[in-house]
């Protein structure tokens, strides 16, 4: 089976965000980038499908500046074969530009499934997969917690308010990826050393314009400092009628 | 948790190359999310975690610098380097651990070990399916190796083995030991395996130091074992001494990581503590000994990195690995213990991290050559008079 995990660079989830002096852009001089997380359980997913079957191709496709080959590496040490960087500069682009020149080098491709993170921990669009399904006429089901390869069908398991959603689709297929599908891999430090000698293909794609721009960037209004009400036992119904009538969460 | 920083102030990262980095970073987060969360109450049982062992193996951290050929990772001694250093971040009987069985059994068996010994034992011990240890010191023979005790005696298909050693880290829950003993007056090393009638490696307990290690006796006592066990290409005292010098290589590396840990403890803590209405990092008295610790982790980690260059260029002298250990075990034993101090009746306690390494660095200190040995031994070089002969 050929599978193809799209993967992107975020910044690291503990960075500290700070506007840049545009106001509509993030400060990047000292973020560290990192896999996206829920990337990491598209990889595992692709790496276990492989493994039991005993046979296949996992291609790590990712779009972006330079910096991003530390992803596409990353991806490369836990097991990934190959892997296609799609260049761009550093500028910010929206789910429609990103999506099309994803399915434009997909439409050059074979594969059987494509998988990648429900959404990206930056922007948190949670598009990605549904708007290159639609570009590429191919079924695709998100936020999946399980997936069943069998013959010539998937099933998938997927979270919907208040339970579970069983859902079948033939290949080709695009899965998104929800934390509880798998426990992904650490890269060995064998699979590191190897991960430089994978091979990665450059490919530059015409950008399609944004249809969306930001006009502005603020930060969340600062919280209230909290109250200690008092210390043991004797403290609870003062606590009690605090948060009834004033915070009026009981 | 608080999130781990591992102090970078001279932007060592950049002086990294990318595989070097990523080794780093998968053992830093290895040990953030499996040995940081039970590193503090094994401490306390004074239990070595076994479960770790296998996820050793998975991620390859076991003689991590031993060709690919033997299932190991075959990287280079900076990657290797780093390897010890996060390891120790976590706590210094987990780097002592993979010390013992990278640097103390397979390097011996890779160096002066048979094809056949090679292929049986590296590919089992790098996977961590078995444990090793290395038996050199004795009870009167510490610093004075040269002085041991244990004999081998020549018997048929035969070694005789007779003697004990002391203070062997994985003694008990090792499948192998390699100890050196003197066969016809000359030092060599064998592999003894364990179950074999008369060896035992009873566990010495009630320790205040490295409490998540094993640390064992080792009893010789007519132990008879196979002919094809001798090392064959070991020959005198400079075989096993040429084992620690990797070992203590590992060590100048861990004791950086033991020195971050501290200070990254030391500064959220500092930042957090309010006392007189401000956080005590705004105190002159604290911002001194930040800073202090804070200059003594840099140079030693310039130092450190220096000697792994020098050391992949194949022109790192043992003076040197000697130099670097004394300065970076002595560099985090003082920074634990400032670190320590600087938590107030906090530190004392098993909900911070300053007080286990400083009770380890105690050993850190001691093992794998003395602080006081490793000055006479740069002292020698540079004076050309042997101060221990």
């Amino acid at each position: 089976m050929k599978i193809v995990v799209c993967a992107k660079q975020v910044p690291d989830t503990e960075t500290k965000v700070r506007i840049g002096s545009d106001g509509k852009t993030i400060e990047t001089s000292d973020v560290n980038y990192i896999l996206n997380p829920y990337d990491e359980y598209a990889v595992e997913e692709a790496l276990q499908i492989k493994e039991k079957q005993g046979s296949g191709e996992v291609t790590v496709l990712s779009l972006g500046p330079e910096r991003v080959t530390s992803a596409i590496r990353t991806v490369l040490a836990m097991g990934a074969d190959n892997a296609i960087h799609i260049k761009t500069n550093d500028t910010y682009l929206d789910s429609y530009a990103v999506s099309t020149a994803l399915s434009e080098v997909l439409r050059e491709m074979e594969y059987d499934l494509i998988l990648m993170g429900k959404q990206a921990v930056d922007d948190d669009n949670v598009q990605m997969g549904p708007r290159i399904a639609a570009l590429l006429a191919i079924p695709c089901v998100s936020v999946v917690t399980r997936l069943e390869i069998n013959d010539g069908h998937l099933v998938a398991e997927r979270e919907v308010e208040g339970g579970v959603e069983i859902v079948e689709a033939s290949f080709p297929a695009i899965i998104t990826c929800q934390k509880g599908l798998n426990e992904p891999r650490y890269a060995s430090l064998k699979g590191i050393m190897m991960a430089k000698k994978k091979p990665v293909e450059q490919k530059t794609v015409e950008i399609a314009g944004a249809k969306l721009s930001t006009l502005k960037m603020e930060y969340p209004p600062a919280r209230k400092e909290g109250k200690i009400v008092g210390e043991g036992a004797e403290a609870v119904p003062e606590l009690v009628k605090l948060l009834h009538e004033e915070a009026k969460v009981i | 948790m608080k999130t781990y920083n591992a102090v970078d102030y001279f932007d060592l990262n950049s002086l990294l190359s990318e595989e070097e980095r990523m080794v780093r970073n998968a053992v830093r987060q290895f040990v953030t999310n499996e040995v940081m969360p039970i590193i503090a109450e094994c401490y306390e049982k004074g239990e070595f975690p076994m479960h770790l062992i296998p996820r050793f193996g998975e991620l390859d951290l076991l003689g991590a610098n031993l060709p690919e050929k033997y299932g190991c990772a075959g990287l280079n001694n900076v990657a290797y380097g780093l390897v010890n250093q996060e390891l120790e971040r976590g706590d210094s009987g987990i780097r002592s651990f993979a010390s013992v069985q990278g640097a103390l059994v397979m390097y011996p068996i890779f160096s002066y070990g048979s094809e056949e010994q090679k292929d049986y034992w590296l590919p089992k011990l790098a996977t961590g399916e078995k444990i090793g240890c290395f038996g050199l010191t004795e009870p009167d023979a510490g610093s004075d190796p040269g002085s041991m005790l244990t004999r081998a005696v020549e018997d048929g298909n035969s070694y005789i083995l007779n003697g004990s050693k002391m203070w062997i880290t994985n003694g008990t829950i090792a499948d192998v030991a390699v100890v050196w003993a003197k066969l016809d007056g000359e030092v060599r090393g064998f592999l003894v395996e364990r179950g074999i009638k008369g060896y035992s490696a009873p566990e010495i307990k009630r320790k205040y130091s490295l409490r998540a290690s094993v640390t064992s006796e080792l009893i010789f006592d007519d132990v008879k074992i196979p002919k094809v066990n001798i090392l064959p290409k070991s020959r005198g005292l400079k075989s096993p001494l040429s084992c620690l010098s990797q070992a203590r290589y590992g060590i100048a590396w861990g004791a950086i990581g033991a020195a971050q840990a501290c200070y990254d403890e030391a500064l959220n803590y500092t930042l957090e503590r309010k006392q007189f209405g401000k956080p005590i990092a705004s105190f002159q008295i604290t911002q001194g000994k930040l800073v202090k610790i804070l200059t003594e982790i840099s140079k030693a980690q310039l130092m450190t990195l220096q000697l792994g260059r020098l050391k992949d260029k194949g022109v790192c002298k043992y003076t040197h690995i000697s130099l670097v250990k004394r300065n970076n075990v002595e560099m985090a034993l003082e920074t634990a213990r400032t670190v320590r101090n600087m938590l107030g009746a906090n530190g004392i306690t098993a909900e911070y991290q300053a007080m286990r390494h400083l009770c380890n660095l105690e050993s850190v200190y001691t093992y794998e050559g003395t602080h006081d040995i490793h000055t006479l031994i740069v002292g020698s070089d540079i004076t050309g008079f042997p101060a221990f002969k």
